[in-house]
């Protein structure tokens, strides 16, 4: 008999299956608003013009080689994707407590992380440590620290379902009663999949009850300049924070803003009180990353280093990220009708408010695939297919409660 | 839960403190430095040593006359391509990675025609690399063996083997990690019976990490002989064999030959996993092109074990990077490529062989003590001299000769130079300084070069 005989099976990764009944439909009409990459109005996907540049410049330079890469990562993405995050003038890094890993996306270094604070963080193996998550989040953040051994998951208020903003007070009040040292994920921009993000305002308000609660910061910065097309404004929370006092972890990932989401680069920079405590931190990392994937792949952060440390390429890709933003930012606003409160919301995504069975209806009936939580990817709209799509949530609205 | 202290400029503060209300004390003051992975001191010894002539043997790659790691015409062709290639988009792969570089792998390890392939009870799932793929082993292996008990182990490694393999399970929440005797010192190969008396020992359902073909580190393998034994004691005791295969075809010259055992399982209905690399075998190593398969006894379990690798993979790596596996698969599928690739990996494996009998044939004409017929009995990428540690750590602290504490080099080392280095060719050298560090005699002819001064 099998040993994997009494197996279950897993619910399907909820994404994935929206995309693969979406490529089985064969309605003429079908939209996919499912999957989180930009798409350009012919609903492709956009290869950055600064990308296709260095991937010749890569495949014509004989000098590189194809040896592994360090463990921890390639040394000139790691630094240069920190101070994406940090700012250039950053003072933390030239204090020299900054430092990173080179992770496979966003999703390896938030699971770098979450291996290493289970391990090191609030005592050690300390499984118990309360892990808070935003009600609703990416849908993968649970995941990632349960498979990382933490046993206490928990949604801490973030979306006001009635209000269709921040739920400013129920995240104030669960940061209050928190257990202190608990790790909070907080989405540095364009929360996913809400698109609603704090204002500098309610940022420093949290800031300051964190600090004062002793709470852990952890970023998911998954979308840095889609948010706002400007990188720095992007990551203002990041860098308050930083300014604050606080030793946080920031999960980076580039697969969106540099459209290379099968090369899965991303970046775990570390902000540590100095030098020696880095060292520490970095020397478990690696010892992590060593029974994980070993060494990270080499072709998307050559990419990436090359591009954010060229002045000429790093201005082009600046620009190529605005172009993406505010292609983003057209489609909301022209088209998407005012009452669906969308156009307040920022980013790649937006919470359209729909409930699982106008959701449902939305995609059997219409054809019109979208996260059972009512979040579709604003890339999925274009010109040719918005007036249907806008069509079909007013019926759905009219008819399904 | 730990208690920080307060900030009244109290003890442990360091001069870089952020004093707007922070605690003085860094959360991560009590996170102690990790213990170097051995490899990573000795290359880190090697490279702090200012000796001229100093040589570093312990290296996990294939390197060419230049002493470089390099790709063959046709892989740099093919990467070319698929950068001008205007029909490839930029997509998110499934979490099982390209279903034409699974399809082709597994085909690979097991020949097309596998009665397992035929009768859908085979899941292929690209991984980062071979690291990725024993990782994925192990978390599937402890969430899901045998499901009405609580399995947590044992786990039997070779000993020796690849240092981070332990580590692997640990890390995937296996603790009972064990080890099987393996490497005999005295016959200076596989020491078979006493690598069957541990495993008779080992208790029912326990995992067994096989390596198929060119061992790591001793290149010392089971003859096929010894592997119908070893299957028989698995089958008898209800083991699960969990394959090592990093460097098909490297062994041999020749892919079957160097997945026999593998083929061999799976004839024989047995279920397995097998982790494969293709780091060495296409130059490709900072591409990360592993694989894990999995042959399951029932076509009935593989959606519902293929479900929970996609978990395992979404929470790990979500997926994998997709160059390095689009590069091989195109190489795979084509039957014009495949060919050439497979005469390139043959003319790896000859070069290997000639270093390793000029090494033999060196050692033998200064009249070295002792057998060095292992050398070219062993194959593959690595190379266990069958020096003790004393000996090791001489040809290190006094030769600056750098091999791994237990003996093995990799041979391709020897016959290139390391970049700036003023030796063309090593195995003279090398040669002299094994047999001095064997015996310790001072005066030594060497046939080619003169002495080198002590």
């Amino acid at each position: 008999m099998s040993i994997f005989a009494e197996v279950p099976q897993a619910p399907p990764v909820a994404v994935f299956k929206l995309t693969a009944d979406f490529r089985e439909d064969t309605h003429a009409q079908k939209v996919n608003l499912g999957v989180g990459a930009y798409r350009t109005d012919d609903c492709l996907p956009w290869v950055l013009p600064v990308v296709k540049k260095v991937e010749q410049m890569i495949v014509e330079d004989n000098s590189l080689n194809h040896e592994y890469l360090p463990i921890l990562g390639l040394p000139e993405l790691r630094s240069a994707a920190s101070k994406v995050a940090l700012g250039d003038d950053s003072p933390a890094i030239k204090d020299g407590r900054v430092g990173a890993v080179q992770a496979l996306g966003g999703t390896g270094a938030l699971r770098i992380g979450a291996e290493f604070l289970r391990r090191w963080y609030n005592g050690t193996n300390n499984t118990a440590t309360p892990v808070y998550v935003s009600a609703p989040t990416w849908e993968n953040h649970n995941a990632v620290f349960s498979d990382a051994g933490f046993k206490d998951i928990r949604p801490y208020h973030y979306w006001d379902g009635e209000k269709k903003g921040l739920d400013v007070t129920g995240i104030m009040d669960d940061l209050e009663n928190a257990p202190e040292h608990s790790i909070f994920v907080l989405h540095a921009c364009a929360h996913n999949p809400t698109g609603t993000d704090p204002t500098p305002d309610e940022w420093k308000t949290i800031s300051e009850v964190m600090k004062r609660r002793k709470l852990f910061v952890f970023f998911d910065s998954a979308y840095q300049g889609f948010a706002s097309g400007s990188l720095d404004k992007d990551a203002w929370a990041i860098r308050y924070f930083v300014s604050e006092g606080f030793e946080l972890l920031c999960a980076q990932s580039f697969s969106k803003n540099f459209g290379l989401y099968n090369e899965r680069v991303g970046n775990l920079t570390v902000v540590a009180q100095d030098k020696d405590n880095l060292a520490r931190v970095l020397s478990q990392m690696e010892k992590i990353v060593r029974t994980t994937w070993s060494n990270p792949p080499s072709q998307g952060a050559r990419i990436v280093a090359i591009t954010l440390n060229n002045p000429d390429l790093f201005i082009e890709w600046k620009g190529n990220v605005k172009t993406m933003a505010e292609s983003l930012r057209d489609q909301t606003h022209r088209h998407v009708p005012r009452h669906l409160h969308i156009t307040q919301q920022i980013g790649m995504f937006s919470f359209t408010g729909l409930n699982p069975k106008q959701v449902q209806y939305m995609i059997k009936e219409k054809h019109v695939y979208l996260m059972a939580s009512g979040r579709i990817n604003m890339c999925g709209l274009t010109s040719k297919n918005i007036d249907y799509v806008a069509e079909s949530i007013h019926e759905t609205v009219s008819k399904v409660q | 839960m730990r208690q920080t202290c307060n900030s009244d400029g109290g003890v442990g503060s360091t001069e870089n403190v952020q004093a707007r209300g922070i605690t003085l004390l860094s959360i991560f003051v009590d996170t102690p430095t990790a213990e170097p992975n051995p490899e990573t001191k000795l290359l880190a010894d090697f490279k702090t040593d200012t000796h001229l002539s100093k040589v570093y043997l312990a290296g996990r790659e294939y390197l060419n006359k230049e002493g470089q790691t390099s790709v063959s015409p046709l892989v740099g062709k093919i990467m070319q391509q698929i950068c001008t290639d205007p029909t490839l988009c930029p997509e998110y792969p499934s979490s099982f990675g390209l279903p034409e570089f699974t399809r082709r792998a597994t085909e690979l390890v097991l020949g097309r025609d596998c009665h397992a392939i035929v009768e859908n009870r085979v899941l292929g799932v690209q991984t980062v690399g071979c690291t990725g793929a024993v990782r994925l082993g192990a978390e599937l292996l402890k969430h899901w063996y045998n499901v009405s008990g609580v399995w947590c182990g044992p786990v039997y490694l070779s000993s020796p083997c690849d240092d981070s393999l332990a580590g692997i399970f640990e890390a995937a929440g296996i603790q009972d990690v064990r080890r099987y005797r393996y490497w005999d010192t005295e016959q200076r190969g596989v020491g078979v019976q006493k690598m069957m008396e541990d495993l008779e020992m080992a208790p029912e359902q326990s995992v067994i990490v096989l390596s198929a073909s060119a061992h790591c580190p001793t290149g010392s393998d089971l003859s096929q002989k010894h592997w119908r034994l070893l299957t028989q004691l698995m089958v008898r005791c209800r083991f699960f064999p969990f394959f090592l295969l990093p460097a098909q075809g490297l062994c041999h010259g020749d892919v079957q030959q160097d997945a026999w055992p593998v083929r061999l399982c799976a004839s024989l209905g047995m279920e397995l996993l097998c982790a494969q690399s293709f780091s060495h075998s296409f130059g490709l190593y900072g591409e990360r092109v592993g694989h894990l398969l999995c042959v399951l006894k029932q076509s009935s379990t593989l959606l519902a074990v293929q479900s929970q690798a996609e978990k395992q993979v979404r929470a790990l790596w979500s997926r994998p990077s997709v160059r390095g596996a689009r590069v091989v698969a195109t190489v795979l599928s084509n039957p014009a490529h495949h060919v050439e690739w497979q005469e390139g990996v043959k003319s790896m494996v000859e070069r290997g062989i000639l270093v390793r009998e000029r090494l033999r044939e060196k050692l033998r004409l200064l009249g070295c003590p002792g057998s060095w017929d292992h050398l070219i009995q062993q194959g593959g990428l690595y190379c266990c001299t069958g020096l003790n540690v004393q000996q090791v750590e001489f040809l290190e602290k006094r030769r600056h000769i750098y091999l791994h504490p237990n003996g093995c080099l990799n041979p391709q080392f020897c016959l290139a130079a390391p970049p700036g280095s003023l030796q063309r060719r090593h195995t003279p050298k090398l040669a002299v300084w094994l047999c001095l560090s064997t015996h310790r005699i001072i005066r030594v002819s060497c046939l080619r070069s003169p002495l080198p001064s002590l």
